[in-house]
């Protein structure tokens, strides 16, 4: 007789789709093959919608070339020689190893790295956290993805935000609570890759169709910026002169809201003209605390205390000037003289004029000012930034910019605006930027080695991972301790996020011991000792909570030795921790959920669930209503409980507490010397629909709708080069070069040159020297390590120079 | 039912974004071997006056296009349809989809094999 195939009903993330989306499938299973996965048509996230590298799965989970047992290296790193082991075997042997290099190095000369976290993140943490270590590494140069947004978000506006698209809503856009966006600014992000940062592309599509204008930032003719109201064909790098540019013309034009301003931000707090800080109420009384700001009462013409701690003013009848200019006695009987934030502000904004503003960014004069009036005068709008925001030096004052005029606007956790975002019913797995979670370091003296932390700001306050080119550095130069072995989970170095990636293989010969956890054998598990399977996302059980909804993993199948990443760091964890807590993957999912009220077993059986009105992490405009502080009180989780204009954190850091722009390192602008050889503006990173950074290569039904690494180069470029459109050319620059097909296309602009990244050869020989011929058509070849913002985050990833030749 | 010849597809090819889920989607319902699918997507970059360009993605059922008829008698859509993340694609009957071209621009109906 004919069996049915049995249908699950589960979420797609991590490992098979690879994205940061959370798509409800269900997977259609017989004797344990997967036949089929489908869209969940009830799921309000995809409402039956699917990708096609989750439609593929069945090509992915079942592989031929997936590793499927415990590999031990023999021979010589890089020569491909390996032999299979049990999964105790290879425990005992990672345990034996790590704990003798715990014992004579410290825990700290451990490294964890992951790439780009998915379900990575709380499960690499907390094999790094039982063993001791605070070393766990996004190995991003500058962590230039998504955490430099949280972290500059978290320090003004102390939560993160993004747009809205009813997805707080089971009903999504027919709830009567959401309101749809007359107008959304898509900032640096192209719809083919659908779903970054746990958002889904399609959504903004959804919007466009229900009537939502868009204004596009972005130097490539893309899908958006064909549809647009305004396209701003920017620079790459410039995105900060943009922002203010954009703020210029708002503020000028009396287009922002004021009631948001006076009552929100710290627009009133008065700066010290002498030192071009924020006064405090301990600069006029010793005894006073130097959390506690001062404003200028309008009421009685003298100075007032804003308490930051209680959120009131004293006297609590102060009427704060927003704009004034006063001469005020310090303690010393010096004569000061203040300004508010806001006019120093304006100020601030006056350096980007439109004409100034066109001159950097090459967006004419005029479409800034259209742009910056059609997005105020649309209520409610948002903005969508995507990860070029983060690939750029200036990336904190680059978000305060941004941050600047969404707030400004009025458009702060409204109804189609851009809306507090966090974790569903507050349930954190691990830390991230601006939360802490279940799983953490044992004491807060463990974290005080973490690389990089004693030197920039964020990495004290938010952000939790160790700042990747100082950890990259450290490894060659040992101090000021030495780097003994890496952990490597989900991370192909060499061919998607390490940038200098011969430098990278250096760096991993250099270590005593490297373990690698994967699904495929990549060119960077070569330099592996012991290389662990890993499983796709229908193969593990699993909780999210990123956003909302919160929602489960459930496994459906298994395929060999392959284990989820939790249960196998979950395992090793225990070995490492004699005090380890859990005594059940289920019993630390639990755990996690606590603050939800529900267990893991009652998740598996509703897979998602919304949090309710009332929930923080329940729009909308929580900072009226006291939702976002752990005080209850109404404001935002910052020094001085608003919005900052001004960061007080930054300031305390010795970083520039306002807006601007700077020129990243290598552009025509700031290193025309360097322009000379290389003519062409480098920038890297297009996505592809069918893949997800180095991943999917090896999967023919997506591979064969992209088959080869691309550049596209414009027509008159590549005229002036003698380049025909598939002619194999080099991209090359002072740091090196790399090989790819022309896509002779005018979707970019005549001065750049766009290089697809992540590429790499699953078919080809893995051994030294080929390596799956990772050093052919790796466009990172050509980026440079350690060029971060001063607070280390940001990385030139979009903006390098270049000069063009046919092969 | 009646016979393929009254059904067809209405493509609203102003929304799609060229993900080429549609390919993959059928791709999978019918064991196809990679490169042959029911759907293929091209993409058209317009040349417009005044140096300015329109992009499109114009999604279109190939020889192998069966309209998913087995699918339809079971109640289901087609793949690509179900699947589609723009929602661009609509299957009917070619009288129906013709009154749904009248109201909306930049739409095409295609009649397979």
């Amino acid at each position: 007789m004919k069996t049915e195939a049995e249908s699950i009903r589960t979420t797609a993330w991590s490992a098979g789709p690879g994205c940061h989306g959370g798509c409800g499938v269900i997977a259609f299973v017989k004797d344990g093959k997967l036949v089929k996965i489908e869209g969940d048509p009830d799921h309000p996230w995809n409402q039956g919608r699917l990708c096609a590298r989750v439609l593929a799965m069945r090509q992915y989970v079942q592989h031929p070339k997936r590793i499927r047992r415990p590999l031990l290296r023999k021979g010589r790193r890089g020569e491909g020689e390996w032999e299979e082991i049990s999964w105790d075997t290879a425990y005992d042997l990672i345990e034996e190893r790590m704990k003798r290099i715990r014992e004579e190095f410290g825990p700290e000369s451990f490294i964890f790295a992951m790439g780009t976290g998915r379900d990575i993140g709380p499960w690499i943490s907390l094999l790094a956290y039982s063993y001791g270590s605070p070393n766990v590494m996004f190995a991003l140069s500058g962590n230039a993805c998504y955490s430099p947004r949280i972290a500059a978000l978290e320090t003004f506006q102390g939560d993160y935000c993004v747009f809205d698209a009813g997805q707080w809503f089971e009903k999504r856009y027919d709830d009567p609570r959401f309101v749809l966006p007359r107008c959304m600014i898509i900032w640096g992000y192209n719809i083919h890759s659908t779903c970054p940062d746990n958002l889904f592309g399609h959504w903004i599509v959804d919007m466009m169709k229900r009537g939502t204008k868009i204004i596009v930032v972005d130097p490539r003719l893309t899908w958006f910026s064909s549809r647009a109201e305004v396209w701003l064909r920017i620079r790459p790098g410039t995105d900060s002169a943009l922002a203010m540019g954009l703020l210029h013309v708002i503020v000028n034009e009396g287009l922002f809201d004021k009631d948001f301003l006076e009552k929100w931000t710290n627009g009133a707090l008065l700066i010290r003209k002498d030192k071009n800080v924020l006064l405090r109420e301990k600069d006029l009384n010793p005894y006073a605390s130097s959390q506690n700001f001062c404003v200028w009462d309008e009421r009685t013409k003298s100075v007032a205390i804003w308490d930051s701690e209680k959120l009131e003013f004293v006297p609590s009848n102060t009427v704060p000037s927003i704009s004034c200019r006063v001469h005020l006695r310090d303690i010393s009987g010096r004569e000061i003289e203040c300004e508010t934030v806001w006019d120093v502000f304006k100020r601030r904004i006056e350096e980007y004029d439109p004409h100034t503003v066109q001159k950097i960014t090459g967006v004419p004069e005029k479409e800034i000012v259209r742009a910056a009036r059609y997005y105020a005068k649309s209520k409610p709008a948002s903005i969508h930034w995507g990860v070029p925001i983060d690939m750029t030096p200036n990336v904190t004052p680059l978000c305060h910019a941004i941050a600047c005029l969404w707030a400004l606007t009025g458009n702060l956790d409204v109804p189609g605006g851009n809306v507090i975002a966090r974790f569903a019913f507050d349930a954190v797995a691990y830390a991230l930027p601006g939360s802490e979670g279940v799983i953490k370091l044992k004491s807060k003296e463990k974290d005080l080695t973490r690389i990089g932390r004693d030197k920039y700001g964020p990495f004290q306050k938010f952000i939790w991972r160790c700042q990747t080119d100082s950890a990259f550095e450290q490894i060659f130069t040992e101090k000021p301790y030495p780097i003994k072995g890496m952990w490597i989970q989900a991370c192909n170095l060499l061919a998607g996020i390490g940038m200098d990636p011969k430098k990278w293989r250096e760096a991993l010969l250099k270590l005593d011991f490297v373990v690698g956890v994967d699904l495929f054998m990549t060119p960077t598990l070569m330099y592996a000792d012991i290389v662990l399977p890993a499983a796709t996302f229908l193969e593990k059980e699993g909780i999210r909570s990123w956003w909302v909804p919160l929602q489960c993993m459930k496994r459906v199948m298994r395929i060999d030795d392959c284990k989820s990443d939790a249960e196998i760091n979950f395992e090793l964890a225990k070995r490492f921790d004699p005090e380890f807590k859990w005594n059940s993957l289920e019993e630390l999912f639990d755990d996690i959920l606590k603050p939800s009220g529900i267990r893991f077993s009652e998740l598996k059986e509703r897979v998602w669930v919304f949090p309710p009105e009332g929930h923080p992490s329940h729009p909308y405009l929580r900072y009226e209503k006291g939702l976002l502080r752990k005080d209850k009180k109404p404001g935002f989780q910052t020094p001085t409980g608003k919005f900052e204009l001004y960061s007080v954190l930054r300031e305390e850091w010795g970083y520039e507490p306002m807006p601007l722009h700077e020129e990243p390192p290598f552009t025509p602008l700031s290193r025309p010397d360097l322009a000379e050889e290389y003519p062409l503006i480098l920038s890297t990173g297009r996505r592809s629909p069918v893949y997800f950074h180095s991943e999917h290569r090896m999967i023919p039904y997506l591979r064969s709708i992209d088959p080869d690494p691309v550049v596209e180069i414009h027509p008159k470029t590549a005229q002036k080069y003698g380049i025909e459109d598939g002619a194999y050319v080099y991209v090359e620059n002072w740091m090196g070069k790399a090989k790819f097909r022309a896509r002779v296309t005018p979707v970019v602009p005549e001065w750049m040159v766009m290089a697809t990244h992540g590429w790499w050869f699953p078919e080809r020989d893995p051994k030294e020297p080929e390596l799956f011929g990772v050093w052919e058509s790796n466009i990172n070849l050509l980026i440079p390590m350690g060029q971060n913002g001063k607070d280390g985050l940001g990385a030139p990833i979009k903006h390098l120079l270049c000069k063009i030749y046919r092969a | 039912m009646e016979g393929k010849e009254i059904y067809g597809m209405l493509i609203d090819y102003e929304y799609c974004t060229g993900c080429h889920t549609c390919e993959v989607a059928c791709a999978q319902e019918y064991d196809w071997e990679e490169g042959i699918s029911g759907m293929k997507v091209m993409e058209i970059v317009e040349k417009l006056p005044n140096e300015e360009y329109y992009l499109v993605y114009l999604p279109f059922p190939t020889e192998v296009c069966s309209l998913c008829l087995g699918r339809i008698k079971k109640g289901q859509e087609p793949q690509c349809v179900k699947h589609c993340m723009a929602k661009c694609l609509e299957f009917g009957r070619l009288e129906d989809l013709m009154e749904k071209m009248k109201i909306k621009r930049r739409t095409v109906i295609f009649r397979p094999r």
